[in-house]
């Protein structure tokens, strides 16, 4: 393990022994605690996008893991269409984070009955939750047959939109202007420019961030009116090293985005883990992921959450509010006040649904831009793993040894699935759950 | 020993492919999900032969199953709807367009392609499968679509190979074009749902136009107008979009090339249907 990620390791076992205390509180004991969330930080090479998409209006946001130094940063995006300056901004890392957590996938407790004392639960139909250009540019267009369109200063960054007629040029052109292109990626650009895209280029404006003072790069956002619905992947897959990781965030008026071109695939939900789970959680969905890749020949899209955006249950964050899933790009929503956002339709659902979608993907494996369509799919999906504390009291009644008997095979069995989700050795996982006072015993 | 003095026939290629459905479906629900339900599915094939039924009552045609068992399945493996009913409705469209929609004794669209068109076009709750099936699936099936047609041996079913190959040919020239590796036409071609359209609806027997030539011109305008749809108009189903928008054409060209009608019911070698 690396440094970093077992700094990572570490940040994600705080993250839920803290969320754990607070679980304490009783306030939904009967949908299951939450405890603990696995968020994008546990991957490495991760980049997050939110995609809002209403129609053919799309915003795509951009959140990179760049650390280093600013200057340094650069980005290269092909878009659809020309993009005027009114159609970019910057969000507050903050909101992408906040729809992190909410739609991470979560870990969540119950705690056995009393076998003598059965509580009858009422059938209760879920309650919603509420969530909640001169004359360089001529120049340029001579010498390698690039169009500055425009430029903006947004914020931290200087933004350009470029239009070309060739590839090589466009690499020169990037070249000279201090951007780094990777070799092989002239061919991807070549392609792009055939498919009429333009280019969104951003450097980072060094003195326009320390006026502003912020000490960070915010994601930034475009809006633009197109039928092209995607997140171009390819630049990024050239001379990259190794796998990198993808967090889509879909926000929709209909249902469930998927992937047209490429397998989605449900993450392995809704399983029993052993309690020692609560503290390496982190590395517990980490493992489960890895080997969901494996087992697709990490040639799928995997879905982590599918949700209406109006509730959750349970929440393994605060809900949104109007004004940051506006900010995201859900501008239909008709509200941008910093209340919780809620379900206005009649019989529950909201206008605004979630999809969070998890792709690993190097050149190899996906070849193309990864396409999507928004599906008329409703229905709820979480990432959701359980644990249930055995009831430890004084054995009063025959029921108490049936329970007995019950907790063993159940032992057994949380052994078995996590040992396959995970790929981590049985005896091992056996091993844990015994000190945890977890024993399969006859 | 009257059975022996029968000349020997070639089987007819739908038992096959209800036997290449049924194993693609049963993939789905037990190894590889593809996103077909159980309930679904059932309500989509019961449907279709309930319908098959009453038309054949109403029409006093001669009963078969084979046809609409094949529209079920089809469905099932390629719609998806937020509603059960919505797969009984494709049913009900797929299978009463082949009693209504006629022209010269001949229906017009193919069904389960029909019925998808129409609710994607009237419902706010359906959309089509991609249809991803991973590679091994997709090759297996791929050579299990081809030996159908050879068993099959009906001369009509060479419009699944016109079609298969201008798709194929559109893909590797736009790729030849964009300067794109091999690899992404290749890609492009690994969809279920492109086998599914090719084996079992474009090369449907019934609604192809009766002459080669036809069904070369046919199958050549499907694959252009889809591939317009999808690149240039970013449709998704633009291949049932396609085939139902040019399926009129079947009857130009039977009118422009005629040649012997076909029917499951005569004595010509049997064909690919559904």
């Amino acid at each position: 393990m690396t440094s970093r990620l077992s700094k990572m390791a570490r940040a994600s076992v705080a993250t839920a022994a803290i969320l754990s205390q607070a679980a304490i509180v009783p306030a939904q004991a009967f949908c299951g605690f939450y405890v603990a969330q696995a968020d994008s930080k546990l991957f490495n090479q991760s980049s997050k996008v939110v995609l809002a998409r209403d129609g053919q209006q799309t915003s795509i946001t951009m959140a990179s893991d760049f650390e280093g130094d600013v200057k340094e940063f650069a980005v290269v995006v092909p878009v659809p269409t020309f993009i005027e300056r009114k159609q970019i901004g910057v969000v507050e890392p903050n909101t992408i984070d906040h729809l992190d957590k909410y739609t991470a996938p979560r870990l969540v407790e119950y705690h056995d009955e009393d076998p003598c004392n059965p509580i009858q639960y009422r059938s209760r139909g879920g309650i919603p939750m509420p969530a909640a250009v001169g004359v360089m540019q001529e120049r340029d267009k001579i010498r390698y047959g690039v169009t500055v369109e425009a430029s903006y200063d947004v914020a931290e960054y200087d933004v350009l939109i470029l239009s070309a007629q060739e590839s090589d040029g466009l690499t020169r052109w990037l070249t000279d202007n201090n951007y780094r292109i990777p070799q092989g990626a002239e061919a991807v650009l070549g392609s792009y420019i055939k498919q009429s895209m333009r280019f969104f280029v951003a450097k980072v404006n060094v003195e326009r961030m320390k006026g502003l003072g912020n000490g960070q790069l915010r994601p930034l956002q475009v809006r633009y009116q197109s039928a092209k619905f995607m997140v171009p992947l390819r630049l990024g897959t050239v001379n990259a090293k190794g796998p990198q990781d993808l967090i889509i965030y879909a926000l929709t008026r209909s249902g469930r985005i998927e992937a047209a071109n490429y397998r989605t695939v449900k993450i392995p939900s809704d399983v029993d883990v052993p309690l020692y789970i609560k503290n390496e959680f982190g590395p517990f969905y980490k493992a489960l992921f890895e080997r969901a890749v494996a087992r697709e020949n990490m040639q799928a899209v995997f879905v982590e959450y599918a949700w209406d955006m109006g509730w959750c249950d349970p929440c393994a964050a605060d809900p949104l509010s109007n004004k940051e899933l506006a900010e995201l790009g859900a501008r239909w929503i008709g509200s941008d006040d910093a209340t919780a956002f809620r379900a206005t339709r009649w019989g529950g659902g909201s206008d605004a649904y979630v999809t969070r979608l998890h792709v690993r993907y190097d050149a190899k494996s996906f070849p193309e831009d990864i396409v999507f369509t928004e599906t008329k799919d409703r229905s709820n999906f979480q990432g959701r793993y359980v644990q249930h504390h055995p009831w430890r009291g004084e054995a009063k009644c025959d029921a108490v040894k049936s329970y007995q008997e019950s907790l063993s095979a159940r032992f057994t069995k949380e052994a078995i699935d996590v040992a396959a989700l995970t790929g981590w050795p049985r005896s091992e996982i056996v091993a844990k759950m015994a000190q945890s006072g977890e024993t399969a015993t006859k | 020993m009257q059975a022996l003095a029968r000349p020997w026939r070639l089987p007819d290629a739908r038992h096959f492919q209800i036997a290449a459905l049924a194993t693609l479906l049963s993939i789905n629900f037990a190894v590889i999900d593809f996103g077909a339900r159980p309930e679904a599915s059932i309500i989509a094939v019961t449907t279709a032969l309930v319908m098959q039924v009453i038309c054949c009552r109403l029409t006093a045609a001669p009963l078969d199953f084979k046809s609409p068992f094949i529209t079920g399945l089809s469905l099932s493996l390629l719609l998806r709807a937020d509603a059960l009913w919505l797969y009984a409705a494709a049913a009900v469209i797929a299978i009463g367009s082949k009693f209504v929609l006629r022209i010269d004794g001949k229906h017009i669209f193919n069904p389960a392609g029909l019925a998808i068109v129409v609710l994607l076009i009237t419902s706010r709750g359906v959309w089509i499968s991609p249809g991803q099936w991973g590679t091994e699936i997709w090759f297996a099936s791929l050579a299990g679509c081809f030996a159908i047609l050879v068993l099959s041996a009906s001369r009509r079913a060479d419009i699944a190979v016109y079609f298969f190959a201008s798709h194929a040919a559109l893909l590797l020239l736009r790729a030849a074009w964009l300067g794109d590796p091999l690899a992404i036409p290749l890609h492009q071609l690994q969809s279920g749902s492109l086998l599914i359209f090719t084996f079992f609806m474009i090369s449907d027997p019934r609604t192809t136009p009766d002459s080669r030539a036809g069904r070369l011109l046919f199958a050549i305008s499907v694959a252009v107008t889809a591939h317009y749809l999808t690149f240039v108009m970013q449709m998704r189903p633009a291949l049932y979009v396609a085939l139902i928008a040019l399926s009129p054409l079947t009857l130009v060209l039977d009118r422009l090339i005629p040649a012997v009608r076909f029917s499951w019911h005569s004595s010509v070698p049997k064909g690919v249907s559904t």
